[in-house]
């Protein structure tokens, strides 16, 4: 496997959109227990119009990680920086989230939902009902523009949620899980979906994911994570443009890197479900 | 609900009111019941087109339904404030919660020959008993709606960038709203009841009052005149409040 910092799609002179730079986490341990290590000294760089997936097993720190890069969790140690400001707090206006379940607000309608996006945002005025629009069609949901999220399917929800981090027009997009809730056929819909948007607007994306396909068919690099501590184990390239077409799958440099990723993976799922044992196991009496 | 099955529902209710009301015609016209028990309907209906004729219904009404109206505020100010301010902290959740639903388990009548003598006999002492019934249900509903918002509607709204104000305007606000006003519902029907409870055990004028006194004087057709008009009171409160709630329900 590679460890290279270029990504095969890009050029190689491209700006260093965000950079990790040896970032750990604690957590306080439930009452009494010891602090609890997420996140060891990680760090990684990430350049412009970049795709980057995160992978790794559960609870090895990557929604953490992802949330440390946002700005909504404050690391123990380490820093973030986005271009040449280190991160401190929320940055609504270069970073968007998709987060794996809907967070369009019920009490409004889709197109309410657009508004309030981006009047959090910080944009106010005229020009937001075209964005909103715009968005919408790029997902191919611009009849359900008044619709109520609960007259929604999960599938349609998740897609507007998408268009709703495209239309705030960050230059990073921090996606956590987000096709985890859908079953698989709506999920390769939407990642074909996703390929298509982002070679047309060259954002930087990181996207935290447990699926290997997924992983391998939508990033241009794959962080493969340890177990808990987090750490970086490797990092894998996936040389081919974006968009990419189904056909992607059945090639044969698709099976290759999907198949280093398991066994990259397989190890450290093993550590995962044996220190899940052991913790259950040591809570017997 | 569908146009077909809310008519079958309405037909249903209407048929369970003219059964109640046959079955009471019937027995009081044909048995011997003594009228001191149960009194026959065409008495009951002279005495509430007498009451309502002579201008005794609303003399009565004037002191009841101001009562009312003054315990229903108090409760809500009160309630939905202090719910606000607990509610918007965990720690406090954790600490004042369980000691509100506590005090609302307590039964407040206990208390109201306390409330005679701290507000008199007057409509005051009904007022503060109304308002101390009402505010705990709309307390305890303002407190599981402020605190029970969804993290993740929180998180995305912080990483949108919202202030605290868009926060409370767009997420807090909209996201309790049903709730408290199911606890505003519930509060008012119990500072209503209250009231006229409080009315019926010790007061000086007022519907309670009417119906305590009725009782007393034997006059049990007078007596379910008044219960009457408070039914159908009830029933039409019922009916606006219940519309209210649901045109501000999206799902």
């Amino acid at each position: 496997m590679t460890v290279d910092m270029r990504n095969g799609a890009a050029q190689p002179t491209q700006a260093v959109a965000i950079a990790i730079d040896r970032v750990s986490q604690r957590f306080p341990g439930r009452s009494g227990t010891n602090p609890m290590l997420a996140l060891d000294d990680v760090s990684l760089e990430i350049r412009r119009g970049e795709f980057v997936c995160l992978i790794g097993p559960s609870g090895c720190g990557k929604s953490t990680l992802l949330n440390i890069v946002g700005g909504l969790i404050a690391p123990s140690a380490g820093s973030v920086r986005i271009g040449r400001n280190t991160v401190n707090g929320a940055r609504p206006r270069e970073i968007a989230f998709v987060f794996q379940e809907s967070t369009l607000f019920p009490w409004y309608t889709v197109l309410e939902n657009f508004r309030i996006a981006l009047k959090f945002q910080g944009v106010e005025g005229g020009g937001w009902r075209d964005r909103a629009m715009a968005a919408l069609r790029a997902v191919g949901m611009e009849n359900f523009a008044e619709h109520y999220p609960s007259q929604l399917s999960v599938g349609m929800k998740q897609r507007i949620n998408l268009a709703r981090g495209l239309c705030v027009e960050t230059d990073i997009i921090l996606m956590d899980e987000p096709f985890a809730a859908l079953d698989e056929q709506t999920r390769m819909v939407l990642g074909e979906d996703l390929s298509v948007l982002l070679a047309r607007t060259g954002r930087t994306i990181v996207f935290v994911t447990h699926s290997l396909a997924e992983a391998v068919f939508l990033a241009g690099r794959i962080v493969v994570m340890t177990a808990r501590p987090g750490r970086v184990k490797a990092i894998i390239d996936v040389p081919a443009p974006h968009p990419r077409s189904p056909d992607f799958m059945l090639a044969p440099q698709f099976s290759t890197i999907r198949n280093d990723l398991f066994a990259l993976l397989r190890d450290e799922i093993r550590q995962t479900v044996a220190a899940m044992r052991e913790a259950r196991d040591g809570a017997r009496p | 609900m569908s146009g077909r099955e809310r008519l079958g529902a309405l037909s249903m209710q209407t048929a369970f009111l003219a059964v109640l009301f046959s079955v009471w015609y019937v027995v009081t016209e044909g048995s011997q019941i003594t009228s001191l028990f149960l009194p026959r309907l065409p008495r009951v209906w002279s005495e509430m087109v007498g009451l309502a004729a002579s201008g005794r219904l609303y003399a009565a009404a004037l002191v009841t339904i101001p009562t009312i109206a003054k315990a229903f505020a108090i409760a809500a100010i009160f309630g939905i404030a202090v719910g606000f301010l607990v509610g918007r902290s965990e720690r406090l959740v954790r600490l004042l919660e369980p000691v509100l639903s506590g005090m609302f388990a307590i039964p407040i009548t206990l208390f109201f020959p306390l409330f005679i003598l701290f507000f008199g006999i007057g409509p005051d002492s009904k007022v503060a008993y109304g308002a101390a019934y009402g505010f705990f249900p709309i307390a305890l509903n303002t407190i599981a709606g402020f605190s029970n918002v969804d993290a993740h509607f929180l998180r995305a709204a912080k990483a949108m960038g919202a202030s605290r104000y868009q926060l409370f305007r767009h997420v807090y606000l909209p996201a309790a709203m049903p709730v408290v006003l199911t606890g505003l519902r519930i509060g008012f029907f119990i500072s209503f009841a209250a009231v006229l409870g409080g009315e019926t055990i010790s007061s000086a004028a007022g519907i309670g009052r009417a119906i305590a006194l009725s009782g007393e004087l034997m006059e049990t057709a007078r007596m379910f005149a008044w219960i009457g008009f408070v039914v159908l009171a009830t029933m039409i409160l019922n009916i606006v409040v219940l519309a209210a709630e649901s045109r501000t329900r999206r799902d």
